[in-house]
């Protein structure tokens, strides 16, 4: 595995201040070994619907600003990871689409040549490291919590670019939270996008679908959805602010994202991961959370 | 006579400038839909938020950021060591000459009572100080134009403000210099100090300073013997050592003394120390004078703009305050260029023409705007999509040595320049995520939502309502920007196998969640990739379709046929707006209120 950079999202400063520290403290606790490179720039993703050229041109510079540090990427969101993986593909084909970028980036001192791989953080715990190595770190797991997973629409979609799991029937986020003892339930809108794109556009609309995954959610029996993309988890926030605000069960379901979930197993304080007291009491995280110690101590005495 | 007249001149433009200036931040404001506060109101909300901070233990922490961030420059240092170095030259030796030097006779002479500018250690202060701001200038220098990295841009202002600390700095050194070699100097201090010597004392005098100090004298060169130097020595101590220290210590002026010692002669019958001195004077009273119009200002402002927002809580502090700080901190930027190169979209402006993309740009367009002075509508527009095409990372505000809180000043101004009525297409775009998480807390819900109306309206050509009434023309695009792929994916033969299943509108999490689709969203799915195949573009562009897709590529994931259907999306977004642009603006100069 080559040494990875850790690219983190836009979003995330404004909206949601623990989100790096989180994805930080879990990186440290499982020992993945990481750089920031604190040239990176947008991924380019919001950039789709103005300019394609200049969103490939956005995520190139980020690719080759990796490449020149002999690192592969490491994404912790969604539309990144799918955006700078679709952005290789287009300049792995259209070869003078990948003369003007270089052209352009050549200005910086940059060159794309196709050497760096992309991957989700997802992915680098299911298929870089194993199972085993993440469960060895675990100090407590959770018993009887049930969470309905959201993988998000550029995890898997389009298959073909991003290729990190059956895009119709998901199993690798699941797995990643079965880890942690938690019950990944199966759910109606589980595949569905979670409105994010349309917040500021069409609120309405974005609106009704998120509020429609919660609600399935919900209604499936999950104690909280959890999520990996930082988009996903602002429009969810949204939704809840807004469901609380009027007063509606609709929409009301805690989101959390993976690290949150993970990091408590992994003997984080639940302060740094910024989950609030008022989410550790909604979701029962807490009272579902089992020492591993503890557990084994009681399997070793339950058996003699 | 005249220098104290031009002093007092350039001391009274500098300070009508200043008050000017600092008069805009108590007139002007950024922000709209804020309850208006007259200047007077503001002025005086302003001097009760500084005395209560005065009085309160928030004022440790004005000392603390003075300390750390304006004497020692703690954010500049974090972010780049070369520029603290040269920021240290610059203000560092700066600061000393202007107190030292320039001031002496109001500190320097009122402090230390032994006092002589030609005394040490005063000499070689003075020079080494100067010697400082020619390295940071040597170094600002190369960082502007030798080395200058991607998107820092250079403008009239900061290659002004080079140029006159290097007039000043330069003619200082050479006027030094002239003085040490300069035969006429040296006489008119004998007449001042040793008018008790006679001729042959005098001769001996002039041998010693010849020998020793280096003048370059008419009379005699030297060597001279050594009773001659003894005689002269004597004489030295009696009238001249107290307050004279040796050329050397003017190292630098000694340098360039040495090195202009051939023409010394010359350069003196042609009284060149006193038109050095001139032109040192007037290149300091023009700078005096200049400053409260050239980022020079940033002297005063910087230090106030990281002091105020160590202390001001936007959460509690109030709007006419607020207003007034940001008014403050579009005059505290010094263009550095460092929010231009931290900006994670900056590398944009590349591929769309857009100086506004990058920060630094933006400042003294939002100054016009706030001012209301005239722009025109493609300044307007410029600015406008320059504001918005910002994934709000907040870079450029961790970024800026000065503190200003830039993302709170693109979020204040994107939602006052929406108002001027020019569409905006990023609106339609997921750059709008963070005007639409925080829109629940907008009261004026017409302010949020008459821009997106605007822009939707503005993208639509009206030929899908057009072509139900009379049949017309097709469209058939020409210049778009598409690049070979795309363009593939617009190729009639794409759709060659597309055998209108609809699994894509079916697909659509969109379709299904709008109630009465087809009204309300125009072309469907299937309907916009057969459309391309028919090359129906006006019935595309008119499709609100294209605008409430989510991107989630559930169509083109499920689709037989394996046609793009997302990506064509995309491209006809992108060609939606670049033709839109084109039509809203094609060199319209014209005036927005």
């Amino acid at each position: 595995m080559k040494r990875l950079a850790l690219f983190r999202c836009c979003v995330t400063s404004l909206r949601l201040q623990h989100y790096e520290s989180a994805t930080n403290a879990v990186l440290g606790a499982l020992g993945v070994v990481f750089e920031d490179v604190a040239e990176f720039g947008c991924c380019g993703y919001p950039l789709k619907n103005f300019d394609l050229k200049a969103y490939v041109l956005s995520a190139a510079r980020n690719l080759a600003l990796a490449e020149k540090k002999y690192l592969d990427i490491m994404t912790s969101c969604n539309c990144c990871y799918g955006s700078l993986k679709q952005a290789q593909k287009l300049l792995d084909e259209d070869l003078g689409l990948l003369r003007d970028i270089n052209g352009m980036l050549s200005k910086e001192g940059l060159y794309y040549r196709g050497q760096v791989k992309v991957f989700s953080v997802l992915e680098v715990y299911h298929d870089l490291l194993s199972a085993g190595a993440i469960q060895k770190r675990l100090t407590a797991t959770y018993d009887g919590l049930k969470v309905a997973v959201h993988d998000g629409c550029h995890l898997l979609r389009p298959s073909n670019v991003v290729a990190f799991d059956h895009p119709l029937a998901p199993k690798k986020f699941d797995a990643l939270v079965a880890l942690t003892g938690a019950q990944s339930i199966p759910w109606a809108k589980k595949l569905e996008c979670c409105g994010s794109p349309l917040s500021g556009v069409n609120d309405a609309l974005a609106e009704n679908l998120g509020r429609a995954k919660l609600d399935s959610a919900r209604q499936a029996g999950a104690d909280l959805v959890c999520v990996i993309c930082p988009y996903c988890q602002i429009q969810f926030n949204w939704i809840q602010d807004r469901a609380a605000q009027s007063g509606q069960t609709g929409g009301m379901l805690t989101s959390l994202y993976y690290h949150q979930l993970l990091g408590l197993c992994l003997g984080i304080d639940a302060q740094r991961l910024g989950i609030t007291a008022q989410q550790l009491q909604a979701t029962g995280l807490q009272r579902a959370l089992r020492s591993v110690a503890k557990a084994a101590a009681a399997e070793t005495s339950s058996a003699a | 006579m005249i220098e104290t007249v031009l002093l007092y001149l350039a001391l009274a433009v500098f300070a009508a400038g200043s008050v000017y200036r600092i008069s805009a931040w108590f007139r002007h404001d950024i922000r709209t839909g804020s309850p208006p506060a007259s200047p007077q109101a503001r002025f005086g909300a302003a001097l009760k938020g500084i005395a209560a901070t005065i009085f309160s233990p928030r004022l440790f922490t004005l000392i603390r950021v003075f300390v750390m961030d304006v004497l020692l420059q703690r954010r500049l240092l974090q972010r780049s060591p070369y520029r603290w170095v040269m920021h240290i030259c610059l203000y560092g030796g700066f600061m000393i000459l202007l107190l030292l030097h320039a001031m002496d006779g109001l500190i320097t002479a009122k402090l230390f009572s032994n006092y002589q500018s030609t005394a040490n250690p005063y000499v070689f202060i003075r020079d080494f100080a100067g010697l400082l701001v020619i390295v940071g200038v040597v170094m600002a220098v190369r960082r502007r134009f030798f080395a200058a990295p991607p998107r820092l841009r250079t403008g009239k202002a900061d290659t002004v403000l080079i140029v006159i600390l290097a007039v000043v700095l330069l003619s200082g050194f050479v006027l030094k210099a002239s003085k040490i070699t300069s035969h006429t100097s040296y006489l008119d201090m004998v007449d001042v100090y040793a008018t008790a010597f006679d001729e042959e004392e005098l001769n001996t005098l002039e041998a010693y300073w010849v020998d020793q100090f280096h003048v370059v004298s008419p009379n005699m060169t030297g060597p001279f013997d050594r009773e001659t130097l003894q005689a002269g020595e004597e004489l030295h101590a009696m009238a001249c050592a107290e307050c004279h220290a040796k050329p050397n210590w003017a190292f630098t002026s000694f340098a360039v003394a040495k090195a202009g010692k051939r023409f010394a002669l010359r350069l003196d019958e042609l009284n060149f120390p006193v038109l050095m001195w001139w032109l040192h004077y007037l290149a300091c009273m023009l700078g005096l004078a200049y400053v409260p119009f050239s980022k020079m200002f940033h002297f005063f402002t910087t230090p106030l703009s990281l002091m105020t927002n160590a202390v001001m809580d936007k959460q509690t502090a109030s709007p006419a305050n607020m207003a007034t700080k940001q008014m403050m901190e579009l005059d505290a930027c010094m263009h550095c260029g460092a929010c231009s190169l931290a900006c994670s979209v900056g590398v944009t402006v590349a591929e769309v023409p857009n100086e506004f993309i990058l920060p630094s740009e933006k400042i003294p367009a939002i100054r016009d705007l706030a001012a209301d002075n005239p722009l025109t509508a493609d300044q307007v527009h410029l600015l406008q999509q320059g504001l918005h095409l910002c994934t709000s990372c907040n870079r450029c505000t961790e970024a800026c040595p000065a503190g200003i809180q830039l993302t709170d000043l693109w979020f204040a101004v994107k939602e006052t320049i929406l108002q001027k009525g020019l569409p905006e297409f990023l609106l339609l775009s997921p750059l709008s995520v963070h005007r639409g998480v925080g829109a629940r807390q907008a009261a004026d819900i017409e302010h949020y939502q008459s821009p997106l109306q605007t822009a939707l309206g503005a993208a639509s050509t009206g030929g899908l309502a057009a072509l139900r009434q009379t049949p017309q023309p097709l469209v058939v695009p020409g210049n778009e920007k598409v690049f070979n792929t795309a363009a593939r994916w617009m190729q009639p033969e794409a759709y060659a196998a597309c055998y209108r299943c609809m699994t894509c509108t079916s697909a659509c999490p969109v379709v299904r969640d709008t109630p009465d689709e087809a009204h309300k969203l125009g072309l469907l799915p299937h309907q916009i990739m057969y459309a391309v195949k028919l090359r129906q573009w006006d019935l595309i562009f008119d499709s609100r379709m294209l605008w409430d897709c989510v991107g989630c590529y559930q169509c083109q994931e499920q689709c037989p046929q394996s046609v793009q259907v997302a990506d064509v999306l995309y491209v006809l977004k992108n060609q939606a707006i670049s033709r839109a642009v084109a039509r809203e603006f094609a060199g319209d100069r014209k005036g927005v209120q």
